[in-house]
């Protein structure tokens, strides 16, 4: 099933002795959607930016259909590239733009013509090929640039950030049109962001980086589900982290009390992170709940409301449906099968 | 209504220094004075048009087109050598190429005249190797180094702050697409830096046009552009009514000049020095 397409062998790179990118490896396959997420500064552009060939690896090996692409320069290499601040040609117009990579091929022009037309159509902008591009919305110009990439026919298109310049319900719009146009296709993504909403929503594959190193990798829902360390569960979503000891199989103590949980492996009394998501927390009358808090702060999200509660000397985010007011007194549940136990992230 | 009273001096300013002396240009041009008073007159543009001071036009003109065109192919490559991207080697360069700069104009083409004349050191040098050269001062070609050497930076430097301004990604999206090196000089940096081309070439072809000091002291007191030709009718023939008919048709020449280079830029959005 997962033909590979891409593989990236031991990379690293360093820019000015800072180490930008530790060991990363990682396989990608034909027609599959992968986003890099992390925080700025944790690689992922720059890792795109080894695959696209703007940058060249310190160390290890850059493999595409079986052949090293290491030191082959950006216009040899069979991908095209959608910019973040999507870098489009303003001394041409749409058509112009869009036509520069069919051109350099010496494409007909009639042929050059109807890839032009039929890429338009695709990115909702027929009719607009004598328009300037400074006369174009931020979201036009954001299209035209996927365009000018898509005409190419590329076996692998790489997104850096693409939607970052764009207001909220737009984004998600063209979220949801990338999906699509990658599902048309049959071509493979590789998307770069740091928003999390965004990587889940699109995503076949979601490789969560930080520091130059590679998390975690998996579908969207592993990810959100089964996050492997705190990082990946803070950053993923909002989340509860505590400080916890696994006293034996199934059995954690954190909070000043014992909980079950669905989790085993980890030596007697080993020091781990618990991650409850806030949407995981009950909250139910005081004599029902397994720890006792008072409602700090509640702040309306729209779906849900966000409540900070104070408990066992600690803070709590509960999201719920259901709002309960500043001071009242509550209970808080939380099932066994939500209670993620991490091993400690060790730092060196 | 305050913020008026300061655009006065300004005002004060323009007119004493461009208003006046424009106007009084205008006046002894078209108005010839003598005993019996003033009269008005074409006779002073009339003269312009004599061949023997077209011929001066027509040389300077030329002489402005040579310079500026080599200033252009000189100037350009340097340009993208300092808009570059290594740092500490660009710093250097900069350095190297603003410090004749810190020098008085006279200055440097008075080396040039001791460099250049007949036992000046190139010519020393040549001699040594057993060369003989041609006479190397008083020439077209001497009047033509001094411009390009005096006037190189006012190329160079509107081309570079267009170069440096042109986005990265730019470059990268058209190697992206397939473009190999050459081609994205020639799709997209070129065409992206015309407004500081077209600002260079200004620069440099307006005081080529108008010098008269690099003529005089590199092509010798025989060697006669525009600019020679105005000082003389002011200073040693004391026609001041030749000397504006000259300033004026110089200046329309260069207005309109100009006019079609400055359009030609707000089609391309600007970017330049003007």
């Amino acid at each position: 099933m997962h033909e590979e397409i891409i593989r990236l062998v031991n990379v690293s790179k360093s820019f000015d002795d800072q180490q930008v990118l530790q060991n990363i490896n990682l396989s990608i396959g034909r027609n599959e959607f992968v986003t890099l997420l992390g925080p700025s500064g944790c690689g992922k552009t720059t890792t795109l930016r080894i695959i696209g060939g703007f940058e060249v690896a310190d160390t290890g090996d850059v493999i595409f259909e079986g052949k090293k692409i290491n030191n082959l320069p950006p216009y040899k290499r069979s991908l095209n590239t959608v910019f973040q601040r999507y870098a489009l040609f303003t001394h041409m117009n749409v058509y112009e733009n869009i036509a520069f990579g069919l051109k350099i091929k010496k494409m007909d022009k009639k042929e050059i013509d109807r890839k032009v037309t039929e890429v338009l159509r695709l990115v909702n902008l027929s009719g607009y090929e004598k328009r300037e591009i400074n006369s174009l919305s931020g979201g036009q110009q954001q299209r035209i640039a996927i365009a000018r990439a898509l005409v190419n026919e590329p076996q692998v298109l790489l997104l850096d950030e693409p939607l970052g310049a764009l207001d909220l319900k737009l984004r998600k719009d063209m979220q949801l049109e990338l999906k699509k146009i990658q599902q048309s296709l049959g071509i493979t993504f590789i998307y770069v962001t740091h928003d999390q909403e965004e990587a889940l929503t699109m995503s076949d594959t979601i490789v969560v980086m930080k520091d130059g190193k590679i998390q975690q990798i998996g579908t969207p829902q592993d990810i959100y589900n089964e996050p492997v360390n705190a990082f990946v569960a803070d950053f993923i979503g909002e989340s509860n982290i505590i400080d916890g000891v696994m006293v034996k199989d199934y059995y954690v103590e954190f909070a000043g009390r014992g909980f079950e949980c669905v989790d085993k492996g980890f030596k007697p009394n080993e020091s781990v992170d618990v991650v409850i998501r806030p949407e995981d927390i009950k909250l139910v009358p005081v004599e029902e709940g397994m720890i006792e808090g008072v409602v700090e702060s509640v702040i309306f999200k729209g779906v849900h409301y966000e409540m900070i509660i104070y408990g066992r000397g600690r803070r709590w985010m509960v999201h719920s449906t259901m709002m309960e007011p500043v001071n009242t007194k509550v209970g808080m549940k939380i099932t066994p099968y939500d209670i993620h136990i991490m091993k400690k992230v060790t730092e060196e | 209504m305050k913020r008026h009273l300061m655009a006065y001096p300004y005002a004060l300013w323009i007119l004493i220094f461009i208003i006046v002396p424009l106007a009084l240009i205008l006046f002894y041009s078209v108005f010839s004075i003598d005993a019996d008073g003033i009269h008005f007159t074409l006779e002073n543009f009339k003269r312009v048009f004599e061949p023997i001071y077209l011929a001066v036009f027509f040389r300077s003109i030329k002489i402005a087109a040579i310079s500026t065109i080599i200033c252009l192919v000189l100037g350009y490559p340097m340009a993208m050598i300092l808009a570059g991207k290594n740092l500490s080697k660009k710093s250097l360069l900069v350095v190297l190429f603003v410090i004749p700069m810190w020098m008085n104009f006279l200055a440097r083409t008075y080396a040039w005249m001791t460099l250049l004349e007949k036992n000046g050191l190139i010519a020393t040098i040549a001699e040594f190797f057993g060369i003989e050269l041609p006479s190397l001062l008083y020439t077209e070609n001497t009047v033509i180094l001094g411009m390009v050497y005096n006037f190189l930076p006012f190329m160079v430097l509107p081309i570079y702050s267009v170069l440096v301004k042109i986005d990265k990604a730019v470059i990268e999206a058209a190697e992206d697409l397939g473009a190999t090196p050459i081609t994205v000089f020639r799709r997209i940096i070129f065409p992206l830096s015309l407004p500081g081309v077209s600002s260079g070439i200004i620069m440099v072809f307006m005081p080529a046009l108008t010098t008269f000091v690099i003529s005089r002291l590199l092509g010798g007191a025989h060697f006669t552009l525009i600019g020679n030709l105005i000082e003389q009718q002011f200073l040693t023939t004391m026609d001041w009514g030749f000397g504006s008919a000259l300033s004026v048709v110089l200046m329309l020449m260069i207005m309109v000049s100009m006019g079609v280079a400055m359009r030609y830029e707000k089609e391309n959005e600007g970017g330049g020095l003007w």
